[in-house]
């Protein structure tokens, strides 16, 4: 699960314009037979968020909106039972849940008297029955379902999988014998900054001295890993010393450059770990 | 002065009485009558006589050491005594640091004259002597009624360029000098008028050992040679670094242009047998061209005289008439290591050779029998020294050729050398731990504030890796890659609380990181670990800058370096600096000042070591090493304390005229000092505890700015300690006495602080009487921390790492003379890529003692302290009783070995078992006891958390899975990965191939209920998406919407298997799911509309499913009327209105009584019912 950099290159390189549609990740996982399926999902993700944060700024000017509008209505006037919407997101290389926003807040504001809050809709796309439109409820409920980077599922999915591993690493900390202050529990302290874990005594790994344990159930990238030193594994260096990611999906190997500076990489939680020892004699 | 050195010399005046005489103004009566009337005359000369007799060395010393560092000698009376060097001794004899104002400027006698009488550049006592007399070019007479005539004779030194010849030279001008010969020409005057001080360092031999410590940065020295005039002098002068305007080239740009013209200038000329006035690099060339002449005891041209002069220098020395002890030290190595005398003329060697009418030196044989000479009366100092420099020492065959006996003492004690204690400082930078108690929002006014604070740690943090990173890098300059991100920062500073925090949090970590000696830079003895540490840390970056240090030869500070900001002291330097800000700088004096004072109060140990028995070893140990720590965060502390308290006053030089300086201190004088030092100073010194109070004391003495020193209260600080100096006689050792080493520390550090040029030259030879005014009742206190032993060798060398400077002038010596070279020179292995790939497996030990090390650094301070405690005091109690040491190791000892053994071996023998035995204890019980100590700690602190903790509690209740349970259950993410893809086939559009067989929805179904039975994994958001998903499921499977996997006639799910279906997910919603299900999405509009696309529609599902709801209790009748009284709203096809209408009606028409089975067989209509009838 740890890649080299060509490696990863790689598989990137497969992911350019591919739709994020449940056939797609079929398609890579043949492709590369020999990764996790969790990796290669997470690495597809995140090049898609890559491409759709560079992308994003051009499928929201006004016209482009309006063409979008326009396309879905006459789309949906010839056959409303076709996935329009999901083939119009697809077409434009643009989320399909991200394009069912952008019509649906179209639509909102054409039918409502006033601008539809984001509440409101991201209620809506949470339950498009909520949506005062049939059709449009189901070219939205289309959209979400099919798209397997954006939208509330997805959303949801990502989450519990976060927490999953969470629970993981606690219930392995508690198995190794290790006392420890989970996030809630700082935060209850006051802390500003807060791992996931912080070690009440610190134990080694691979011969690092490690104070607190961060989970992140994503593969680590470039662009990913970057971010979260800046605003989360360094701030915790800052006040609790060196400490320990585990990318649950791997990471790019060459981004394990950090060791004696105090952040350390892992896949797993680690077999080698030096405690404190009580008996010297 | 000659005229004491005459009579001395004709034996009229014993040594003794004469350096009675110089030390102590009163007449003895141990003196002759004789003496006393010799001495009497001289009477007024009296003072005069030390820096004459420093000067007059250094000046017979000029012949030998052409090339080789001047070392400065502090005379402030010289010029007068030495008229063959009208020009250059008095700068030289001012020593290298001194060299901050070369006297360029053509005349300034109108400026000259108000200063001098202050005292800040006096050089002597009378008007005739000032400098506006001897202005350069103009030849001088001898004055002040002394005029020796010394065979050198007069030498012209023409104001512009200093290569021209002198006229009757014997003395070879060392060109190489800057001292002597500062680059006048190439230094245009700058827009004052004035000429840019060129705070000179003294070069200093470089050995190749010398490239395994860190480089001295040198920050203090500016360009010489590319000095643009046109820069205000208020900026680029500033000797202390300060005020570099953004284009000023930084020092590394500076020895990078040096480095380039230096070789440029090699390949111009191939032998470069004529030095060129560089900087630093003058002297790598020393070793490779020049052979040392061998000396010989048997051509010593006037031993009697040589020796007589070494005696009275020795005894100046020992009483500490001279300012810096280990200048002279230095000087008298030079002398030993001396590589060939300049060829003086024969007219000189025709003098009478038992006055001072002819040199002192007249070859290589003399320098050298007078420095063996002169280190024979110091041999005390020399044992003294790390055990390299007396390897040096010992293995110098010189020495071996004039003192056998020397050199034999030398080597026992090399010999007999061992390092007491090893500072086991924590590994270098770690960041300062958040501490609720004294970080969390409680103790911020605001939120905003808290979290202003919070992005302020973390810039500070980053802004302090980048500099770790890049500030080796040639051309990376601080203010220009930082100094704005800074500015930023502080400038978010707004509340007065948040630059507490901030300079809490800055002080800290400045503490943490240039505490140890790892982290102050250069200071490590010159050893392998240095190399070590930098190879360890796998950065190639790291090896080509090892490299690069390798080839390059480096300058270092010299035997009296500037104050200088080594490591990642320059950090916080430059980033106070940069910051410049005056509410940051306030804080931090404050804050300084008091851990100043709460250190410098601490009550630290007093007992003295081994009473009994050597009873406490432990505690002995653990005494000197707070004391270690405690002096070097003092150190640190004072040293930025001054920096930053006189900051605002520093400038490059002294006020010009005599009206401005009276201004200046009319102000400065008024202001209270930032730290009362002079009471602290007196507090310290009552209590005896100089050792402690001065080293801090002299750092932050050593700020001071050319005001200072004229105000009335630094004055009487610096008169103060120039008792002290003066009171610190090694030679005595009386019991209650300081011990040697803190004696040898003081005097170290204030023999440095007097050769800061903004010390006041004149004070050093003050009048007795002055001081006597001063002195301090110590008797209050008998036994202070002065007489216990606190001071170790490694600490001196740590404190003074310039010390070190002896080892490397003799280092130098072994590696350009005679063959072998081997000694000292280290040879570096090229390491392999082995080597940086995998940092080098740690010892289990080691890593243990990081743990601990570590452990200690995220918990209150406190209970490091209370650990420490008991563990010392447990420690030295269980030692106490391993006194069977003593007892049973002789016995041991004498019973195994055989009965001829002569007595003095068995009895070596038994001192040693019993030394080893107890060693051994001490070390076995030190580690354990604390080991048991940090268990019982550890097992408290779990214990109280465990009581507190919500998390054991918690984990039970929340998660709500029985005990039993071994959380196999499938993922909640990955259940509803799996549902969002049935729902996504379903939704469409799907491949003609893709479809779902019944047996994996219903292998879902059974995990859903496994997951929502665990709990372990499950968080709300996702058991609220299941149930959401799990109602989608059911409304699919009413409208048999889900495409089956087979053939295309059975692309639908059979009706009993959509029921069974429909079974386990009522089953789920009534058991599993404890959070609520939005069981009313199966009607919403778009759900039941699902039914509107299927041909047949069949209602039998949802019918069925309805009543299933009532009957669990999901679901109230009343609450289903509703929702299909709201279905009538929506449009619907006129035909499935006219269904929905039946279906409500067959609902609402049900008995509300459970009997389903034949309710619906009878309520169904006929053209529909044959789907039914199959259920």
């Amino acid at each position: 699960m740890i890649l080299t950099k060509a490696q990863y290159d790689e598989i990137a390189q497969c992911l350019v314009s591919v739709p994020p549609t449940r056939q797609s990740l079929r398609k890579l996982k043949q492709r590369f037979p020999s990764q996790s399926q969790a990796t290669l999902l997470s690495i597809f993700s995140q090049e898609y968020q890559k491409h759709i944060k560079r992308t994003h700024a051009k499928h929201h000017t006004s016209e482009a909106i309006e063409n979008y509008y326009q396309r879905y209505l006459n789309g949906v006037v010839k056959n409303g039972a076709a996935p329009v919407l999901l083939e119009l997101a697809n077409e434009v290389d643009y989320a399909p849940s991200l394009m069912a926003r952008i019509i649906l807040e179209r639509f909102l504001q054409e039918h409502e008297e006033t601008p539809p809050s984001k509440s409101v809709i991201n209620s809506m796309l949470r339950d498009p029955s909520q949506i005062p439109d049939g059709v449009l409820a189901n070219q939205v409920y289309q959209c979400i379902v099919n798209d397997c980077c954006y939208g509330p599922l997805v959303d949801c999915i990502k989450h519990a999988i976060g927490h999953e591993h969470e629970v993981l690493l606690r219930d392995l900390l508690l198995e190794k014998n290790l006392s420890f202050l989970d996030e809630d529990q700082l935060r209850a302290k006051g802390y500003d900054k807060t791992p996931d874990f912080i070690l009440q005594v610190p134990v080694a790994v691979e011969g690092h001295i490690i104070h607190w344990i961060e989970s992140k159930a994503s593969f680590g990238d470039e662009c990913s890993h970057h971010a979260y030193l800046h605003d989360q594994f360094w701030s915790y260096w800052n006040r609790f010393g060196p400490g320990l990611v585990i990318y649950w999906y791997g990471f790019i190997q060459e981004l394990d450059c950090n060791r004696e500076r105090g952040i350390l990489l892992k896949a797993c939680f680690p077999t080698d770990i030096v405690t404190l020892c009580h008996s010297t004699a | 002065m000659a005229a004491v050195l005459e009579s001395l010399l004709r034996e009229e005046v014993s040594v003794a009485a004469a350096v009675r005489w110089i030390a102590r103004s009163t007449q003895s009566s141990e003196e002759s009558p004789g003496e006393a009337a010799v001495l009497n005359s001289l009477r007024p000369l009296r003072k005069e006589f030390v820096p004459f007799l420093l000067n007059f060395l250094r000046e017979q010393s000029s012949r030998v050491l052409p090339q080789g560092p001047p070392t400065p000698a502090k005379a402030p009376g010289a010029s007068a005594a030495l008229p063959g060097r009208p020009g250059g001794q008095p700068r030289g004899g001012r020593g290298a640091r001194s060299q901050l104002f070369p006297t360029t400027e053509p005349s300034s006698t109108a400026a000259e004259a108000p200063l001098t009488r202050r005292g800040g550049r006096r050089r002597g006592p009378g008007p005739a002597r000032e400098r506006g007399g001897r202005a350069p070019g103009v030849p001088e007479e001898g004055v002040g009624g002394e005029s020796l005539s010394w065979p050198g004779g007069r030498r012209l030194k023409g104001s512009g360029s200093p290569s021209i010849p002198s006229l009757t030279l014997s003395d070879p001008p060392n060109l190489s000098n800057l001292e002597e010969f500062p680059p006048v020409g190439s230094v245009p005057p700058g827009p004052a008028g004035r000429t840019k001080p060129s705070r000179r360092i003294n070069p200093t031999p470089v050995s190749e050992e010398r490239s395994l410590s860190k480089p001295k940065i040198c920050f203090t020295s500016p360009p010489i040679s590319c000095v643009p005039s046109s820069q205000p002098s208020t900026l680029d002068t500033s000797p202390w670094g300060l005020g570099l305007p953004p284009g000023c080239r930084s020092l590394r740009e500076e020895r990078e242009m040096l480095r380039k013209e230096r070789s440029k200038q090699l390949q111009q000329s191939p032998t470069p047998a004529s030095p060129t006035p560089e900087l630093g690099t003058s002297l790598p060339s020393r070793t490779g061209s020049l052979t040392a002449e061998p000396a010989d005891p048997a051509r010593v041209s006037s031993p009697q005289r040589l020796e007589l002069v070494a005696l009275v220098y020795s005894s100046c020395i020992a009483e500490n008439l001279v300012p810096n002890l280990f200048l002279e030290l230095f000087f008298v190595f030079q002398l030993l290591t001396a590589r060939r005398m300049v060829a003086a003329k024969n007219s000189d060697l025709e003098l009478s050779q038992d006055s001072l009418e002819s040199p002192l030196f007249q070859s290589i044989h003399d320098c050298v029998f007078f420095a063996v000479q002169v280190l024979q009366h110091q041999f005390q100092v020399l044992s003294s020294l790390d055990k390299g420099t007396l390897k040096l020492l010992a293995e110098n065959e010189r020495l071996l050729c004039f003192s056998p006996a020397l050199q034999g003492r030398l080597r026992a004690a090399y010999e007999g050398s061992v390092a007491k204690v090893s500072l086991a400082m924590p590994p270098s930078a770690q960041a300062v731990s958040f501490q609720p108690e004294t970080d969390n929002r409680a103790n911020f006014s605001s939120d905003r504030a808290f979290h202003t604070f919070k992005k302020q740690r973390d810039v500070f943090y980053e802004v302090l890796r980048e500099w770790e990173d890049r500030h080796e890098e040639p051309g990376w300059d601080f203010e220009k890659g930082l100094g704005s991100r800074i500015r930023a920062m502080m400038g978010q500073l707004s509340a007065a609380c948040s630059h507490s925090h901030f300079v809490r949090l800055f002080q800290k970590q400045l503490l943490q990181m240039c505490q140890s000696p790892g982290g102050a830079g250069g200071t490590v003895l010159g050893e392998a670990p240095d190399v070590l540490s930098m190879l360890g840390a796998d950065k190639l970056g790291r090896l080509r800058r090892l490299q690069e240090r390798l080839v390059a030869p480096q300058s270092s500070g010299g035997p009296c370096p500037p104050p200088t900001f080594p490591g990642c002291q320059g950090f916080f330097r430059d980033f106070i600096l940069s910051a410049s800000s005056f509410q940051f700088n306030q804080h931090l004096m404050d804050s300084l000042s008091l851990k100043i004072r709460e250190l410098n109060g601490l009550a630290l140990p007093q007992h003295e070591p081994g009473d009994e028995d050597g009873e406490s070893d432990v505690d002995w140990q653990g005494a000197r090493r707070q004391f270690a720590v405690v002096l070097l965060s003092l150190r640190l502390l004072a040293k930025f304390l001054g920096f930053v308290a006189f900051l605002p006053y520093r400038g490059p030089e002294p006020p010009p005229t005599r009206e401005l300086q009276d201004s200046i201190l009319a102000l400065r004088s008024q202001v209270p000092p930032v730290l009362d030092v002079q009471a602290l100073l007196q507090q310290g010194l009552r209590a005896r505890r100089a050792v402690l109070t001065v080293p801090w004391l002299v750092e932050f003495l050593s700020f001071a700015d050319h005001i200072v020193p004229l105000l009335d209260y630094y004055r009487s600080i610096f008169t103060l300690l120039l008792h002290v100096h003066r009171s610190l006689v090694l030679s005595q050792d009386n019991e209650g006495e300081m011990c040697f080493l803190n004696k040898l520390l003081l005097l170290a550090v204030l023999g440095w602080l007097f050769q800061i040029p903004t010390f006041p030259e004149d004070l050093f030879f003050l009048e007795e009487g002055q001081v006597d005014a001063l002195e301090v009742d110590t008797a209050a206190s008998e036994h202070g921390l002065d007489s216990v032993p606190v001071v170790d060798q490694q600490l001196l060398y740590i404190c003074c790492p310039y010390i070190g400077e002896l080892r490397k002038l003799l280092a130098s010596w072994v590696s350009g003379s005679s063959g072998r070279s081997g000694g000292f020179v280290r040879k570096i292995t090229p390491t392999t890529t082995t080597g940086l790939g995998a940092q080098a497996p740690q010892t289990s030990q080691g890593l243990q003692a990081q743990l601990a090390q570590a452990f200690f650094h995220n918990q209150p301070p406190s209970l490091r302290r209370t650990v420490e405690f008991v563990a010392e005091r447990i420690g030295s109690n269980c030692v106490k009783h391993i006194k069977f040491c003593q007892r049973k190791s002789p016995g041991a000892v004498r019973a195994l070995l055989p009965e001829e053994t002569p007595a003095a071996v068995l009895s070596s023998a038994e001192n040693i078992a019993v030394g080893l035995a107890t060693e051994k204890a001490c070390a076995w019980l030190s580690a354990n006891i604390t080991a048991l100590i940090r268990r019982e700690v550890k097992a408290a602190v779990s214990r109280t958390l465990r009581a507190q903790g919500p998390e054991p509690a918690a984990r039970g209740e929340r998660r709500g899975c029985s005990r039993a349970c071994e959380h196999h259950a499938p993922l909640p993410s990955h259940l509803i990965s799996e549902i969002k893809d049935v729902l996504s086939l379903a939704a469409g559009p799907r491949d003609p191939d893709e479809g779902v067989s019944p047996e994996h929805l219903e292998q879902l179904l059974g995990q859903m209920g496994q997951t929502l039975r665990c709990r372990q994994f499950l968080c709300p958001p996702a058991e609220q998406h299941l149930a959401k998903c799990s109602v989608e499921l059911a409304s699919l499977l009413v409208a048999d919407q889900i495409p089956v996997l087979g053939p295309p006639p059975q692309h639908r799910l059979e009706r009993g298997q959509a029921r069974r279906l429909l079974h386990m997910l009522l089953s789920l919603w009534k058991d599993d799911f404890q959070g609520p299900v939005p069981l009313q999405l199966l009607l919403s509009p778009r759900n039941v509309g699902l039914l509107a696309d299927t041909r047949p529609r069949e209602w039998d599902l949802l019918l069925f499913l309805l009543r299933e709801l009532v009957e669990k209790g999901l679901m109230g009748r009343m609450e289903i009327e509703a929702c299909l009284g709201s279905l009538h709203e929506a449009q619907w096809p006129g035909d499935f209105s006219e269904e929905l209408a039946t279906l409500f009606n067959l609902f609402l028409a049900e008995p509300h009584m459970p009997e389903p089975q034949r309710r619906t067989c009878e309520l169904v209509q006929p053209n529909r019912g044959t789907v039914l009838a199959q259920s």
